[in-house]
């Protein structure tokens, strides 16, 4: 039986072009390759499958796997799981989106172009800042990408970050940077509140401070509020202004564009997309409207114009100049292949929300954060949260005064068929026995009733 | 409008515009993987686990290599990868600070220069043969001891396999470089040939080109880097291990380059390509490579007949893609690549990649893929030949499309220029207000 993805692979097909080429066989066409390199067997790998038996492995395969539908997870930090309304996955999986390139031929790519446009536009009235690219690949590639633009704007090596930042991403960040001599210093965090250090940031900013970086809210949730102050610090030396943001809580917090922020990164996957056990994800890059910004920035970007004849509104892409199939080894960066169908959902679910859907997001999940946090605090040996400040999505969880330690409540949580928070000790040992916990909306009051049971319940067995 | 695969051929060259199965998007877009958090325990997604560390074994396998990392989340980032791991290689040797440059063809996508540029090294390029090919003798004289590696792809950005290559791999490791495979090209030789038995240290495939998954617009891909035995210590972290039970992470690689993106990987899209690769099996892969090529070659043939194109460096068999160029087009009738490209779109078929590579000039390069049927490429045969004689007997005609497309030709100058540029709402917003001020 012919292949079923591969047309011309019948007699007939495979005849006609043969004869065209004058060639006996298709071994004509690769006589070229060495006989040395040319593979001697088959490669040892299994299949085919009929189309029936490959949905039966893949699924019994994937069977192993047990969801967030069948476990009340309390994870977050990277991903969060959150509602995908039905019309995103209703316009994300249309054909003529899905399975179409990179829109390098605008004049049958208005549709993609005119989404991106829009999810640029969208991303923009959110955080408040004047131009984003239509994505990098995830909130860590972003934070690298953003410390180089960062050094290539200042001509300043130097990044400095928080010391509550998120363990991935920083290693992503120092991947990113370093090669290219960027320093990545990290500025101390109130043990209190968590508020970032101003006089150790004072001390540490310097002439060659390319940027300093604020997370808002933080990995641990806690919501930095010094940030005026802390964008004032790194103005006066000079240096640039970078946030990284949960956007989900942008319809409750004020936008970074509001208090100084001069790029902006975050993690666009709350916005419409799933989990999917880490990716895809969506890298949200965004700055100021100087033009100096925007030609180092990295990435595609989407604009509007019109047709030549000037009779149409039409998009394309735009200062491509600053690519890589232009600039080369110049180029702001490296990136090709984006996340451009993680961006369309994003502007899907961000036109559904509207601000109104956003506030009520957001409330949603603050006062479902608040709720967890009071629940848990009163368990005793419990401390929730170690941050006197407000969290949003996030909070630690920390079990000094109790008996057990974070992964012998995890273990215990489990058999409960509940997913306990990620532990905290190996990227930062001085918060003790602590575990980050999450909650979104999509987590009932029933669930985070069943988590306090469960808290109870794990420290009280022997 | 928004043109895809599914809307017709779409030989993009360089970029495997394959057909999605449409099984593999059921697979994908289960509760098992989409509501699966990467940081439950490693008892809880085993299955995940288990597709993760078949795929990267399964990717081993057919690139020759030892090892594979599923980290990149595309070609691009996969290319970083990799020459970060020939960064902390050289580094480990204590050569690092005199190691400091990558060598690339001329015909070398751009996303390989800008890699080796984000890795901190000096980017030296090698002008190509009169083939076509790498110039053996010129790249005897770009190496020496400031050599990092080398970046390639085989068969090149020409379509042309480079016979010289087990050369060119000795001249580098001589050199004490690293030589790198960019795996765009890969599905050409897919069960033919393995990269890693021409030379090959480091190599990277891009699932979304090669293994079926969809591009999304622009993405999501997936980039997964194989190595050889000797560099499995410096892949990123965590590597997917299996101890004879149970599937789990490992951060246990002692000159690990860390990592290069948060969470496991484009989980998402690994699961597609594994679904492929369980429908295509050896014999498939094998099928698709040789359809892939043959396709190409009557492409080839057929459309350097029609009057205007000509198929620079040789007659040589191409393998799954061939670049013409339309020079003798252009000086005769003014119609440039561009031109061509634009009025094909209204033949109901996307166009080629155009101006890439950089070494033909008025290049188009076309991928037809395995996926077209015959009947599919004469149509594209036709609209050429259409275009051509148009070219020839009213090249306005020409010069003015597209006519049958959702808009007519763009503006691309004005979207990019400062003056007008405008990428927001709120830009294109103020920009009307300024402009009634103005005009009051
Ligand atoms: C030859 C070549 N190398 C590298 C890349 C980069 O891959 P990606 O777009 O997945 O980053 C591409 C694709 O665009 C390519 O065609």
């Amino acid at each position: 039986m012919p292949n079923p993805y591969i047309p011309n692979d019948t007699e007939d097909s495979e005849k006609r072009l043969l004869e065209a080429l004058s060639i006996p066989d298709v071994e004509a066409l690769f006589s070229d390759i060495p006989k040395e390199i040319r593979l001697k067997s088959s490669l040892k790998i299994p299949g085919p499958l009929p189309e029936a038996d490959v949905k039966r492995e893949v699924e019994s395969i994937l069977k192993k796997n047990r969801t967030v539908k069948d476990l009340r997870v309390f994870l977050g930090g990277e991903v969060w799981p959150h509602h995908v309304p039905a019309v995103v996955d209703e316009v994300s999986s249309r054909s003529e989106f899905l399975t179409s390139y990179t829109p390098y031929q605008p004049e049958v790519s208005q549709g993609i172009l005119q989404a991106l446009f829009e999810y640029q536009s969208m991303i923009c009235e959110l955080l408040e800042m004047d131009a984003a690219n239509c994505s990098v690949y995830d909130w860590s590639s972003a934070l690298g990408e953003a410390a180089r633009m960062a050094a290539r704007i200042t001509k300043r090596y130097t990044f400095i970050v928080p010391h509550y930042i998120s363990p991935e991403r920083l290693t992503v960040l120092k991947t990113y940077a370093e090669p290219t001599g960027i320093r990545v210093l990290k500025v101390k965090q109130d043990v209190k509140n968590g508020e970032i250090d101003l006089k150790d940031l004072k001390e540490k900013v310097s002439r060659e401070t390319a940027a300093v970086y604020v997370e808002n809210p933080s990995y641990l949730g806690f919501i930095v509020e010094h940030v005026e102050a802390v964008a004032e610090i790194v103005h006066d030396c000079g240096g640039l202004f970078v946030v990284g943001v949960d956007p989900t809580s942008l319809g409750i917090f004020r936008p970074p564009g509001d208090y100084g922020a001069d790029i902006v990164v975050g993690e666009g996957q709350p916005l419409g997309n799933y989990m999917n056990c880490g990716g895809p994800l969506l890298g949200i890059m965004a700055c100021r409207g100087k033009l100096s910004f925007i030609r180092q920035m990295p990435g595609r970007m989407i604009g509007m114009t019109t047709t030549k004849d000037g009779s149409r509104r039409a998009y394309c892409m735009v200062l491509q100049t600053r690519e890589q199939h232009i600039r080369r080894e110049r180029a702001t960066s490296n990136i090709c292949t984006n996340e451009a169908l993680c961006a369309l959902r994003a502007a899907v679910y961000m036109a559904l929300l509207g601000p109104e859907g956003f506030r009520e997001l957001g409330e949603n999940i603050l006062y479902k954060t608040q709720y967890a946090v009071k629940r848990l605090s009163q368990i005793e040996g419990v401390r929730v949260p170690l941050f006197d400040a407000p969290h949003f999505k996030g909070f630690t969880v920390n079990l000094d005064g109790a008996s057990k330690t974070i992964s012998e409540v995890n273990e215990r949580l489990l058999r409960r068929g509940i997913v306990g928070g990620k532990p905290l000790r190996s990227s930062f040992p001085e918060l003790g026995e602590t575990a980050l916990y999450s909650v979104t909306e999509l987590h009932k009051v029933e669930d985070i009733r069943a988590l306090e049971e469960g808290l109870r319940k794990a420290l009280e067995e022997g | 409008m928004n043109f895809g695969v599914d809307s017709g051929i779409y030989p993009l060259g360089s970029c495997t515009m394959k057909y999605n199965p449409k099984v593999n998007e059921a697979l994908a877009n289960l509760d098992e993987v989409r509501w699966v958090h990467p940081d439950q325990d490693e008892s809880e997604i085993q299955g995940i686990l288990e597709i993760m560390y078949k795929l990267a074994s399964w990717l081993a396998e057919i690139t020759g290599t030892h090892a594979v990392s599923l980290q990149p989340a595309a070609g691009a980032q996969g290319e970083l990868t990799g020459v970060l791991i020939i960064r902390a290689y050289h580094k480990l040797n204590g050569e690092l600070g005199r190691r400091d440059e990558i060598i690339v063809p001329d015909s070398a996508h751009g996303t390989n220069p800008a890699s080796a540029s984000m890795a901190g090294f000096k980017v030296v390029v090698i002008p190509s043969g009169e083939d076509g090919c790498v110039d053996v003798e010129a790249l005897k004289e770009a190496v020496s001891e400031r050599t990092a590696g080398l970046m390639l792809t085989n068969p090149n950005t020409l379509g042309i396999f480079e016979e010289d290559i087990l050369e060119i791999a000795d001249i580098v490791h001589e050199a004490g470089g690293l030589l790198y495979y960019d795996g765009a090209n890969l599905n050409a030789i897919l069960g033919k040939a393995r990269p890693g038995d021409m030379g090959f240290d480091i190599v990277h495939v891009n699932l979304h080109k090669t293994f079926s998954t969809p591009h999304g617009g622009g993405g999501p891909g997936a980039g997964p880097v194989g190595v050889k035995e000797h560099l499995e210590g410096f892949l990123p972290v965590p590597v997917v291990s299996f101890d004879g039970e149970r599937y789990y992470l490992n951060y246990d690689l002692p000159n690990s380059i860390g990592r290069v993106r948060s969470t496991l990987g484009n989980v998402g899209v690994l699961v597609r390509a594994f679904a492929y690769i369980l429908s295509m099996g050896p014999q498939g892969l094998e099928r698709a490579a040789e359809v892939a090529v043959l396709n190409s070659n009557y492409l080839a043939r057929r459309l350097s007949e029609i009057r205007g194109f000509t198929l620079p460096y040789g007659e040589k068999p191409r393998k799954h893609e061939f670049v013409l160029s339309c020079s003798v087009l252009k000086s005769e009738t003014g119609v440039t690549a561009k031109h061509v490209a634009k009025r094909l779109l209204d033949y109901g078929v996307h166009a080629p990649t155009i101006y890439f590579p950089p070494i033909v000039k008025e290049a188009l390069m076309i991928e037809p893929t395995e996926t077209e049927p015959v009947e599919s490429l004469d149509r594209l045969v036709e609209a050429f030949r259409s275009v051509s004689e148009e070219a020839y007997s009213r090249p306005e005609k020409v010069l003015g499309s597209p006519y049958n497309t959702s808009v007519g030709l763009v503006d691309e100058v004005k979207a990019s220029s400062p003056r007008t540029l405008c990428i927001t709402w709120k830009m294109y917003k103020d920009r009307l207000r300024t402009s009634e001020r103005g005009s009051r």
